[in-house]
């Protein structure tokens, strides 16, 4: 048998049912082989073997007494801006390191009763905000394809973690790319589910309208396993929509005869080199010679979804962060002089200067004077944004483009300028602004970094993304390659 | 006298819910410290709010009391600003798109002409915590048990031209939202308080002057000193030459004084904008018309019918509607005691108004724990009616009853006050007392009127005041005459 | 539009951020920088149009039960604060 490692999340799956191995074993696999890489990759923040052992020997009497689920005594490891009952969840941020959460997230809950096992929490940008994993608290995460790059962000060490087989599977949130750019640039599959479709209730909010939460996995089956589980109502969450989540398994294998492709013109029109589309373009033969059809479609106000959306998100970020203020949690400066004091050298030393900038940004913009000039006239945006890509789906079924303008670029190339920095979610950023599914696969390399093809559906169309990414996947096996180093 | 004083009010009334407008957190009053407060309440990380339905019935219930329109479509907003007592960093209020807008409250002026305070709206959000400042080593201890509890804020139009109407209008919303059953109206709790507007401007002057807001002011007493105190300190200062500043001050009681906040000094930029986590609240005709349904005669109409239906004066009728409780106590008694239903409303209107509020006021009690219940009052009054006893000395029965926690019956045989009826009785009386003062007999058949009422005092001296008063006197009548 | 040391400071007061004088400069060049990208938005034409604050424009709040569903772990949550005492999260003396 090939090492437990290598195989993906579905082979797990029928390895553990047929007692090929246990979870224990498979649970011993991963923590020895984070044991080993993490140092280097620093993908975790927090490892949890104990806690991991006992949920893998408590799965495996569930799998002996009947009455395990699909995904009990599998192991994962949960992006740590998930809440996660008496276990440190620090969001990458100084003002959260000493932060023992009191309760589950939705998201971590549910995994939790499906019987899956923790085995830690992963690296991020801090409070989600990067496209490198460089703003972290602690340290950059390396991209396992290349030590000396970045894993893309915010979820890039979940991507590290998975790129290098140091974990099966792992949550990640996405705000404005933070799963699907990581996944471009590691080669993985990430799906952002529609916006309401998992349970924002204990991920820690950066922006509240836009965050959603997901998978990060080696293939669209693997995501289809574990979103099954993770979607759904909940009702401590007014935004999650309570709507039944269809079987995603079931329609994985669907045909792609006739499937419409949209090819967002703005989008192979902007900056990407012959050479950088290549790997792109080869993909979208893939799916012509399925059967699918390819239609450019236009939508003229999405080269703005980027300035909308570094109004909308720090907006919303300035407040939802105002909570961290030194009195119920999380870092409290040392003898504070007063009230002042506490609050602005609590928040000035504990959060790092990207996530600073980013409320300041959010601060000014929604001030008086400039509220209407910057946040009304981008929510306004927004609608145009949302109906362009709703006219969109009125013609095709989903839309096609790159994910990432680069492969994984070198760690510190861009940690000096934001707004280039901010450039790398020009593809991304959209679906987020309409609320819309989106997912990275793996299709090819360049220069020997991966590169990923983002596909978008129409609101609660996750069924169909996968099918899509999945149709694609039997035909190619982009998404099988590992590093060497880990393989 | 050249001052015109303008004033608006801000009412905060706590939602009187059994939870808090976003969590599951109890809102019982007086629990320790922090018991009542939730991971939603505490503002951590990750948590999200779930909206109240009875905050929301709660709100719509005082709109449409108030004439007001109820938004078929209201959106919370975020309020931004640092406070300890505010966990999350930002209060979820509503900013430009209330549930309720547009309404009414009517009050009565002292010279009996009533005036219109237009309600410009009326808006859910949730209350802070508390901070108490009694000293901590230094420190300022903060309880969150009270954050998250709903409130309906309800923002007048500058329409009140003295304290004494700002006070009236006060108590006319404290009235109504206890008659709706949504707030417990108690002040010293905290539950019922508001910020008020204050401004003075030359008498015929269009616009108005700068003003200042008094913070949280929890009592009636308060606010019309506070607002005193705040005119005059206004038109000395524009007296002496110098300006108001727009500000926030605080009234302190001790001095009856308002100073200026000094932590809030300087201008809050609140950057209100959509709280994203929360979703716009829709609510259909159905919704809106089944609240209606539920909506109890109010003061106003209550105090309209008793005019109408029992000729009472229209400030009796507003006495015994001021308080749902009274105005219950009162209908009780006139549902109960027996006779004329109009002759009964002003009886009962005037022992209601008279020894009850007289003996709740004298021992400090609330109608609620009044020791004469209203069916007991209904059935001494019944007994006025059928003349077992005089009313004179129903009011010793009544304090009697009061006392001892005794029935009217019971009290007026254990003290024989049972009114004598019997005509031979009260001749006989009559006689002794002719005989006994011969002189007083000579002077009155002579002419000297007044005597009447020396006998009549007589009569009543020797029955103890048991005598019926209207025999008594078409008796002597007859028997002086000769 | 290009931001001042001194719009920073006003901003960073704002949000209670303290910031020292050279992260002052760099926050004012970054923040004019990210200003300037967002000026693009000023070529749409959005006379007509409705501002959107929530991806799933349809949807409406949920209403919850007025149930009391919260019970007392105040202990367990203050295990997460820097200083309590008798039950009170403490903060330095306010003066109102």
């Amino acid at each position: 048998m090939a090492e437990l490692h290598t195989l993906t999340l579905a082979e797990l799956a029928a390895g553990l049912k047929s007692r090929a191995f246990s979870s224990v074993e498979l649970t011993r696999h991963f923590l020895s082989r984070i044991e080993k890489f993490d140092a280097e990759l620093n993908a975790f923040i927090t490892v949890t073997p104990e806690l991991a052992l006992a949920q893998a020997a408590d799965a495996d009497m569930r799998i002996a007494t009947g009455t395990a689920s699909r995904l009990t005594g599998l192991p994962l490891a949960h992006k740590d801006i998930f809440c996660t009952d008496g276990v440190l969840t620090t969001c990458a941020s100084k003002m959260l390191s000493n932060f023992i959460s009191p309760y589950d997230a939705t998201v971590v809950g549910r995994l939790k009763q499906e019987g899956m096992v923790m085995l830690g929490k992963t690296n991020m940008d801090e409070f989600a905000m990067g496209s490198s994993n460089e703003t972290s608290f602690y340290g950059a995460v390396k991209n396992p394809w290349d030590l000396a790059k970045v894993p893309g962000g915010s979820s890039g060490g979940s991507a590290a973690a998975v790129a290098a087989r140091i974990a099966p599977v792992a949550t990640g949130t996405d705000t404005g790319g933070s799963i699907r750019q990581p996944a471009a640039l590691t080669s993985l599959t990430g799906i952002k589910p529609t916006y309401g479709r998992v349970s924002r209730y204990g991920m820690i909010a950066f922006a509240s309208s836009l965050d959603q939460g997901g998978v990060m996995g080696l293939s669209a089956e693997d995501a289809a396993l574990l979103l099954q589980s993770m979607a759904g109502f909940d009702e401590r969450d007014s935004t999650s929509v309570d709507m039944p989540v269809p079987d995603y398994a079931a329609t994985l294998n669907q045909s792609l005869k006739g499937l419409k492709i949209g090819l967002v013109k703005e989008f192979f029109e902007q900056g990407l080199s012959e050479e950088n589309i290549k790997p792109v373009k080869e993909a979208l033969t893939v799916y012509e010679q399925l059967g699918a059809q390819l239609v450019e479609v236009s939508l003229p106000n999405l080269p703005l979804s980027v300035p909308t959306y570094y109004v909308v998100a720090p907006a919303e970020c300035s407040s939802n962060l105002s909570r961290f203020d030194g009195v119920r949690f999380g870092y409290r400066c040392e003898s504070p002089r007063d009230l002042m004091d506490l609050y602005t050298r609590s928040r000035g030393e504990g959060f790092g200067s990207e996530v600073k900038r980013r409320i300041m940004t959010g601060t000014y913009v929604l001030s008086a004077g400039y509220y209407d000039a910057y946040y009304l006239r981008a929510q306004k945006i927004r609608r145009l944004i949302t109906e362009e890509f709703a006219a969109a789906f009125q013609k095709v079924d989903v839309l096609m483009c790159p994910t990432s303008p680069t492969t994984a670029f070198d760690i510190g190339a861009k940690v000096d300028d934001p707004v280039t920095m901010y450039l790398n979610d020009i593809y991304t950023i959209g679906a987020n602004l309409a609320g819309l599914p989106a997912m990275s696969i793996p299709c090819g390399f360049l220069a020997g970094l991966p590169v990923g093809l983002q596909i978008i559906a129409g609101h609660f169309a996750e069924a169909k993304l996968l099918n899509v990414a999945h149709g694609y996947q039997q035909v190619t096996d982009w998404h099988k390659r590992m590093p060497e180093r880990y393989a | 006298m050249s001052w015109e004083t303008v004033i608006g009010l801000e009412i905060h009334a706590q939602l009187a819910t059994r939870t808090k407008i976003f969590s599951g957190s109890s809102t019982a009053f007086g629990a320790p410290p922090n018991t009542q407060a939730n991971l939603v309440d505490l503002g951590y990380p990750g948590v999200l709010p779930v909206l109240n339905q009875q905050a929301v019935k709660m709100a719509v219930k005082f709109g449409l009391a108030v004439g007001a329109t109820v938004a078929t479509r209201s959106v919370f907003a975020r309020k931004n600003y640092f406070y300890p007592d505010l966990p999350k960093g930002y209060q979820i209020s509503q900013y430009e798109l209330p549930i309720v807008e547009h309404g009414k409250m009517d009050i009565l002026l002292e010279d009996g002409s009533s005036k219109t305070i237009r309600i410009t709206r009326a808006h859910l959000e949730e209350d802070a915590g508390k901070s108490l400042h009694e000293d901590f080593h230094g420190f300022t201890g903060i309880d969150l048990n009270r954050a998250g509890t709903p409130l309906i804020e309800i923002v007048s139009e500058p329409d009140m031209r003295s304290a004494k109407e700002a006070v009236a209008y006060m108590k006319k919303i404290h009235t109504l939202v206890r008659y709706l059953d949504i707030c417990d109206g108690n002040m010293q709790e905290g539950s019922f308080r508001c910020d008020a507007n204050v401004s003075v401007r030359r008498v015929g002057a269009e616009k108005f002057g700068t003003r200042c807001e008094i913070k949280n002011l929890n009592s009636f007493r308060f606010i019309e000193k506070a607002i005193n105190y705040e005119v005059a300190r206004q038109i000395e200062l524009i007296e002496s030459g110098g300006t108001v500043q727009q500000q926030t001050r605080l009234f302190d009681p001790d001095r009856g004084e308002t100073r200026a906040l000094r932590s809030k000094e300087e201008a809050n930029d609140y950057r209100y904008f959509p709280d994203p986590d929360l979703l716009p609240v829709v609510l259909d005709d159905l919704f809106i018309d089944g609240i209606r349904a539920t909506l109890p005669e109010l003061p106003d109409e209550k105090a309209q019918r008793l005019v109408r239906d029992f000729d009472l004066p229209a400030y009796d009728a507003g006495v015994l509607t001021g308080s749902r409780e009274v105005a219950e106590f009162y209908e009780k008694v006139i549902n109960e005691v027996k006779g004329d239903a109009k002759q009964n409303a002003k009886l009962a209107a005037n022992w209601v108004m008279g020894e009850v509020l007289g003996a709740l006021n004298r021992d400090g009690l609330d109608i609620t724990e009044s020791r004469v219940s209203a069916e007991a009052l209904a059935l001494l009054l019944s007994r006025i009616n059928d003349a077992t006893v005089s009313g004179k000395l129903a009011k010793e029965v009544f304090e009697a009853m009061w006392s001892e926690g005794k029935g009217a019956d019971d009290i007026i045989d254990a003290k024989g006050l049972k009114q004598i009826t019997d005509v031979s009785a009260i001749e006989k009386v009559i006689d002794e007392i002719m005989a006994a003062n011969s002189k007083q007999l000579a002077d009155y058949r002579s002419g000297k009127d007044k005597l009447f009422a020396f006998f009549v005092g007589q009569v009543m001296k020797i029955t103890a005041g048991k005598a019926n008063p209207n025999q008594v006197n078409d008796l002597l009548k007859k028997k002086l005459a000769g | 539009m290009s931001l001042t040391r001194e719009n920073i400071a006003a901003i960073a007061h704002l949000a209670r951020l303290a910031i020292t004088e050279d992260e002052s400069a760099a926050y004012a060049g970054s923040l004019s920088k990210i200003l300037h990208l967002v000026e693009q938005l000023n070529v749409a034409n959005v006379a007509a149009i409705e501002p959107m604050s929530h991806p799933l424009t349809g949807m409406v709040q949920r209403l919850r039960e007025d149930q009391v569903t919260a019970t007392d772990e105040h202990e367990k949550f203050q295990r997460n604060a820097a200083k309590v005492s008798d039950g009170l999260y403490l903060v330095p003396k306010v003066i109102e």
